[in-house]
């Protein structure tokens, strides 16, 4: 599905952040990538989900070679992976509602046909009461769950998640694991950039660990 | 009977209500680039006072080429001979002749001796009121009134007369009538060249304002990107904005000049027998700028509306390719 092949990264004259990196992640796979804080685990993710280019290597989405990829076909390789931003990045003039079917709302599909998938959505991450609530009301939790109803609304075929139980509460952040893992149950591949050990323990998965610049992977 | 027809009507009404209610609740949803801030309100005022000034120029310039096509045909109503006097000329004598060989001559309606008082009148404010024509050597006029749908030949009678009277000159006002004319033309020229530049600030002023909003809305376009949009897509959001505070400032502008040139024109008309309405009646006719002064204005709106549209969007669709470029730089 995505592919890495001795991929590196630098920004402007400095040194690498990211040194030849070699992964694979596979259609309907689950796995977390770790690492300590500033190891490139967001610079990482950002090249998983198109906005950074490698300064070498090789990187083939959904079997298309990146570096080859013109402008007019980002949108729609872009549709097929789902993506919650760190700091959420809800539309702050957008009611939870709106911001989650925002990516049904872009495709050009009538509101009525999807109006019902989106109210279910929003109930099923727990904000069934704050459907029309602006962003700057919600708690950190509740944005991070419209940004995570955001990036599923679609049934994307990958998920990249980048610390998406950081703001939340134990219970709140193991519920929101089933429900990724739940995803990955009906053929998504799952990938969820997190240091936190005890959200990792519960599950038995794969792990790309992140540090000085290179990746380790324990399958 | 009313119970039977009841149900198809009220089932109509239902529907149509239904219709309705989806319409109001697709139109609900918030529009993606945020409909109100400061710099939207600041770029209504100044699209507002563009074509405010637009359209006084518009209706100036309607103004303008009215009044000079009506001079013109005024003045090309009437044509003047002159007679110098002459030793030896019978002046009486000479005007009669001048006034029968006019009204020979076909295209000609009438033909008027300008009497001794008319003539006196003319010339006194140059010679004073105890003027006597007799003691003075003064050329003495014909009004010759012709018919607009056939006139004479010009060429033909000024000749025929020069042999009637060799001392008659014809007057057939072209001269002036040319220069008037070539003055409006300036004017209206002139005008044009306003307009195009009030046209090209406006674009200008647009292309600023949608940059300013653009990179005031970075945070939206990449989330757009991120949830894949397409370009168009995120440009026809921005230009459905643009094109709304666009309308909006050039409708405020426009019928802000409509009403200023009706007020005027209504003022004037009211006012007809006061000397300040008789300066500007004598300048600009009815000072009314007609029904293509209206048109031009309307005219005008719409185009800064869809200008402000399709600015937004050039600009839009070209700071997107500038945005989306995948690049090794970190925001």
């Amino acid at each position: 599905m995505i592919r890495f092949e001795n991929v590196g990264l630098r920004y402007d004259m400095g040194p690498e952040v990211l040194r030849d990196l070699s992964f694979e992640i596979r259609p309907q796979s689950f796995q977390f990538l770790t690492g300590p804080s500033g190891a490139g685990k967001t610079s990482l993710l950002r090249m998983l989900f198109l906005a950074l280019k490698p300064t070498r290597g090789l990187i083939t989405v959904l079997g298309r070679d990146v570096s080859t990829l013109s402008r007019g076909d980002l949108p729609a390789i872009r549709r097929r992976i789902g993506v919650v931003f760190q700091d959420f990045r809800l539309l702050d003039h957008l009611t939870t509602y709106e911001n989650v079917s925002l990516p049904l709302r872009v495709r050009g599909k009538e509101e009525a046909s999807y109006r019902q998938d989106v109210v279910d959505l929003i109930k099923w991450v727990g904000l069934g009461e704050r459907m029309k609530a602006l962003p700057v009301v919600l708690s950190g939790g509740e944005k991070q769950r419209a940004a995570i109803a955001r990036a599923l609304i679609d049934q994307p075929d990958i998920l990249l998640a980048d610390e998406p139980t950081g703001n939340v509460d134990p219970p709140l952040a193991r519920r929101l694991l089933r429900l990724f893992l739940e995803l990955n149950r009906t053929g998504t591949a799952v990938v969820i950039a997190t240091h936190d050990f005890g959200l990792m323990d519960q599950v038995e998965a794969r792990r790309l660990v992140l540090a000085d610049g290179r990746l380790q992977i324990y399958d | 009977m009313t119970d039977a027809a009841a149900p198809p009507a009220a089932g109509r009404f239902a529907a149509l209500r239904r219709r309705l209610a989806r319409r109001a609740r697709e139109e609900r949803q918030t529009p993606i680039v945020p409909p109100g801030n400061v710099a939207g309100r600041a770029l209504m005022t100044v699209i507002g006072i563009m074509t405010f000034l637009a359209s006084l120029t518009v209706g100036a310039v309607t103004l303008v080429a009215d009044t000079a096509s009506a001079w013109q045909s005024q003045i090309s109503r009437e044509i003047t001979v002159q007679v110098r006097p002459d030793d030896g000329l019978d002046m009486a004598a000479a005007l009669a002749k001048v006034r029968a060989t006019a009204l020979a001559t076909p295209g000609v309606r009438s033909a008027e001796i300008m009497g001794d008082e008319a003539t006196e009148r003319l010339l006194e404010p140059w010679l004073g009121d105890d003027l006597d024509l007799n003691d003075l050597p003064v050329p003495r006029l014909v009004v010759i009134a012709i018919d607009e749908a056939a006139p004479p030949d010009f060429a033909g009678l000024r000749d025929t007369l020069r042999i009637a009277v060799p001392q008659a000159s014809l007057d057939d006002h072209r001269a002036w009538v040319s220069r008037l004319v070539t003055m409006a033309h300036a004017t209206v020229v002139i005008g044009i060249a306003i307009l195009t530049l009030v046209l090209v600030a406006t674009t200008l002023t647009v292309v600023f304002a949608t940059r300013g909003a653009m990179s005031g809305n970075r945070h939206i376009i990449e989330v757009l990107h991120f949830v894949g949009a397409r370009s168009g897509f995120i440009a026809a959001e921005f230009e459905r904005h643009f094109l709304k505070l666009g309308l909006l400032g050039a409708v405020a502008g426009g019928s802000t000049a409509l009403v200023l040139f009706y007020a005027m024109g209504r003022w004037t008309a009211l006012n007809e027998a006061t000397p300040e309405a008789d300066q500007i009646s004598a300048l600009f006719g009815s000072f009314a700028i007609g029904w293509t002064g209206y048109a031009g204005v309307v005219l005008l709106v719409a185009t800064v509306g869809g200008l402000t549209a399709l600015t937004s969007r050039l600009t839009v669709t070209r700071q997107l390719a500038a945005i989306d470029m995948i690049s090794p730089v970190e925001r």
